[in-house]
């Protein structure tokens, strides 16, 4: 039994990292409807120019991550005017399409500026077992996963009070609802976007961070936003509770499959079991746990 | 002022190409596509491999090129990708007069251009991947797993922990995870390991990452559960790095597990920082410095022609390996022009005697500021890969160190059956009647 609950809580605590990951696909769709294919392209840059500026110009880690933040804010402007802004009103697809382009796009460029080369981050965050869960129930629960999760609640918390609270977040909420109507009431469409772009560089960032201290800073941290889709299927595309619930619900479910269904269809079934869940869940609720439900009258 | 910009672009577009291509090919040169990976998932290793090899081509051209003969090379970006490098293959097949070689560093693009190499007459190697029975020459005449393969690379890992263990009987009942990339380059090793688990009585577990490998948690827990004596790491790319942090993290001893050459760089090591520190490896290059290094640091890096922007991974191990590629292929070469004329441009069909003839003895190896570098390699029509040796590093958590003095060879004999047997297979498959081609 103690077993089963130290892949649980394992599980748990990934699902977590999944689900910091979604938060910026979230925000994105939130604000303009588009599902943001760059976002994982962003987490791989915002670590990259964070290390890289550490090393390349002897940076200290607090004095890289401001800088990379501000690298991070102008990357979300000059999407907004370069890619977005001349696409306003184009039907979301081709919205879509844009952020495969750019996310080509940010995967050369970090390269070129960064080199290909894999790079170690150091957080001052410890990757070892809690000592005080080790002595009292024997099971490894990593201090570094326990650290993510108080900060992925943090910022859920954040974003949460941004989106509900806020004029700016209404205002989000507009232009996501109708890019024409929310511009006709008055609301600057370009400052609205710039600012959601800015806001999904610096989760980006938190998250290239951490995932980037734990695997080092390599471009196969692009591929973390593979592992958010089905957290962003099962939560809904436009909850960011939502994206936390879903990254729960992944993580454990992933890590109990691998362990006690894998063994007997030969393993390796992490990779695939999120998206047969996420299927399953389609099926029953499309719009994901906390999504909206869409109405439309016919 | 356009004009001014048209120009102005033109040049650069001049300058870029030439950049890229590295030396233009002129008729009295040897031409050598470069299907290399300096971009995506595995960039680290592609660019310390193709470095090191052009690299050396600067230190051969430098010091007057093969009898005379200047190496010329063009690189095609694959990105590791099958497709991109089938595509590159076949774009750069007839360019300068024809290629001498290819060396994919992929085990994806061989298998795409392997049925393509006898009709286009060049030579493949594949230096410690791809197929393993591709050994046997007379079946794959055009192929050339130099060194060592996967399945001798499995038997000296089982030599090395049989020693380790005090002796191959003492494997009898020991528990050996065998944690590997859920990938046909994960599951090349199942034959031979399986047949020491039956031969040997251990018992072998074996636990599927799927790629990337960016999470395993799951895969480690269930480790940590078996509690074996032994892992095998057979990683690729991010999943080395992941696999010694989770490793720590569970609390397994570094020093139980013993990864594939793959899983052996300073890009495996360095990101999982600590974690790393006390985990082996096997290898076919001996870490530390040699007179070619020192060489290729004074004469290419020292007239600014070096390969890679950051000095500090000169002689690191994908850039020894890719020193080690480019020293065998001018073997090759050197080998086919005693045959066939000295100071001439040689055939791909040449070049491939060159390389069924190599014989890198230690006599050789010190003419070539190597001596220990590498196995000694001598190779046949029946046996192109030359050697079967490996030998294991540990990382101290600074550099990898050598743990064994010596080669350790695994159960040649066994290896040498599956590899006949694999390959008659193929021949029988393909419609190949097995021979030496003549010279």
């Amino acid at each position: 039994m103690q077993f089963f609950f130290e892949v649980l809580i394992a599980g748990l605590l990934s699902g977590v990292m999944y689900a910091l990951v979604a938060l910026g696909f979230v925000l994105i769709f939130k604000a303009s409807g588009v599902f943001n294919f760059a976002q994982g392209a962003m987490v791989f840059f915002a670590a990259l120019t964070t290390v890289g500026l550490k090393e390349e110009f002897g940076l200290s880690l607090w004095a890289a991550i401001p800088i990379t933040m501000v690298v991070m804010v102008l990357l979300g402007i000059a999407t907004e005017r370069i890619v977005l802004r001349p696409l306003v009103n184009q039907h979301d697809i081709t919205l879509f399409m844009a952020t495969i382009g750019l996310t080509f796009f940010i995967e050369g460029f970090a390269q070129l500026v960064w080199g290909s080369t894999v790079r170690k981050l150091d957080l001052p965050i410890q990757d070892v077992p809690i000592e005080f869960v080790m002595e009292r129930t024997g099971m490894l629960i990593s201090q570094f996963d326990v650290i993510a999760a108080i900060i992925c609640a943090i910022l859920v918390a954040a974003l949460a009070i941004l989106f509900n609270k806020t004029k700016v977040g209404r205002a989000l909420r507009a232009v996501a609802d109708d890019h024409q109507a929310a511009l006709s009431v008055g609301i600057p469409l370009q400052h609205v976007w710039a600012i959601v772009w800015a806001v999904a560089g610096f989760v980006a960032l938190v998250a290239g961070l951490l995932w980037g201290a734990r695997n080092g800073v390599q471009f196969a941290l692009i591929f973390v936003a593979l592992k958010a889709l089905p957290v962003l299927i099962l939560g809904g595309f436009t909850s960011v509770p939502g994206a936390i619930v879903g990254g729960l619900i992944i993580g454990a479910s992933e890590k109990l499959a691998e362990v006690y269904i894998g063994p007997y269809v030969g393993g390796g079934i992490e990779g695939w079991f999120p998206y047969v869940l996420a299927l399953v869940f389609l099926l029953i609720r499309p719009e994901g746990l906390f999504g909206e439900k869409i109405i439309r009258r016919i | 002022m356009k004009l001014k910009f048209v120009k102005a672009l033109a040049v650069s577009a001049v300058a870029a190409t030439t950049a890229l291509t590295g030396a233009l090919a002129t008729a009295q040169e040897q031409f050598i596509p470069i299907l290399s990976y300096r971009v995506g998932l595995y960039a680290a290793g592609g660019s310390g491999f193709f470095g090191g090899a052009i690299d050396y081509f600067n230190l051969v051209n430098a010091n007057g090129g093969i009898n005379g003969v200047k190496i010329s090379w063009e690189e095609c970006e694959t990105e590791y990708a099958a497709t991109r490098g089938v595509e590159c293959y076949e774009r750069l097949k007839k360019k300068n007069g024809g290629a001498t070689l290819v060396e994919p560093l992929g085990t994806g693009i061989a298998y795409g251009i392997l049925d393509r190499l006898p009709a286009d007459k060049v030579p493949m190697t594949t230096l410690g991947y791809g197929r393993s029975d591709a050994a046997n020459g007379q079946v794959f005449p055009y192929v050339f797993p130099l060194i060592t393969s996967y399945w001798n690379q499995a038997a000296g890992m089982i030599k090395y922990l049989g020693d380790k263990s005090g002796g191959m009987d003492k494997l009898k009942g020991k528990k050996i995870v065998h944690l590997y990339h859920d990938s046909a380059y994960g599951r090349e090793p199942f034959p031979v390991l399986e047949a020491y688990e039956k031969q040997l009585g251990f018992q072998l577990i074996k636990i599927p990452v799927p790629h990337p490998g960016t999470d395993q948690n799951a895969q480690w827990l269930q480790i940590r559960q078996a509690n074996p004596d032994h892992v095998i790491l057979w990683g690729w790319g991010v999943m080395n790095a992941v696999a010694l942090k989770t490793a720590a993290r569970v609390g397994f001893p570094r020093e139980k597990m013993l990864g594939v050459w793959w899983a052996g760089s300073e890009e495996d090591t360095i990101p999982a920082g600590d974690a790393a520190k006390g985990y082996t490896t096997m290898t076919f290059n001996t870490p530390g410095n040699y007179p070619v290094i020192d060489e290729i640091r004074k004469k290419v890096y020292g007239a600014n022609k070096g390969n890679l922007s950051d000095k500090d991974r000169i002689g690191s191990v994908y850039h020894m390996r890719g020193i080690t590629a480019a020293m065998l292929w001018v073997e090759g070469i050197r080998n086919a022009q005693n045959k066939y004329g000295k100071g001439k441009v040689m055939t791909g069909e040449q070049v491939r005697w060159g390389l069924e003839n190599l014989n890198v003895d230690e006599k050789r190896q010190r003419e070539l500021g190597a001596l220990n570098m590498f196995p000694t390699i001598k190779t046949s029509c029946q046996d192109h890969e030359g050697s079967g040796a490996v030998k294991v590093q540990v990382w101290d958590g600074k550099a990898w160190k050598a743990v064994t003095p010596n080669w350790v060879i695994g159960d040649r004999a066994m290896i040498q059956k599956m590899v006949a047997e694999s390959s008659a297979k193929y021949a029988a498959e393909k419609k190949i009647t097995p021979a030496c081609l003549p010279g």
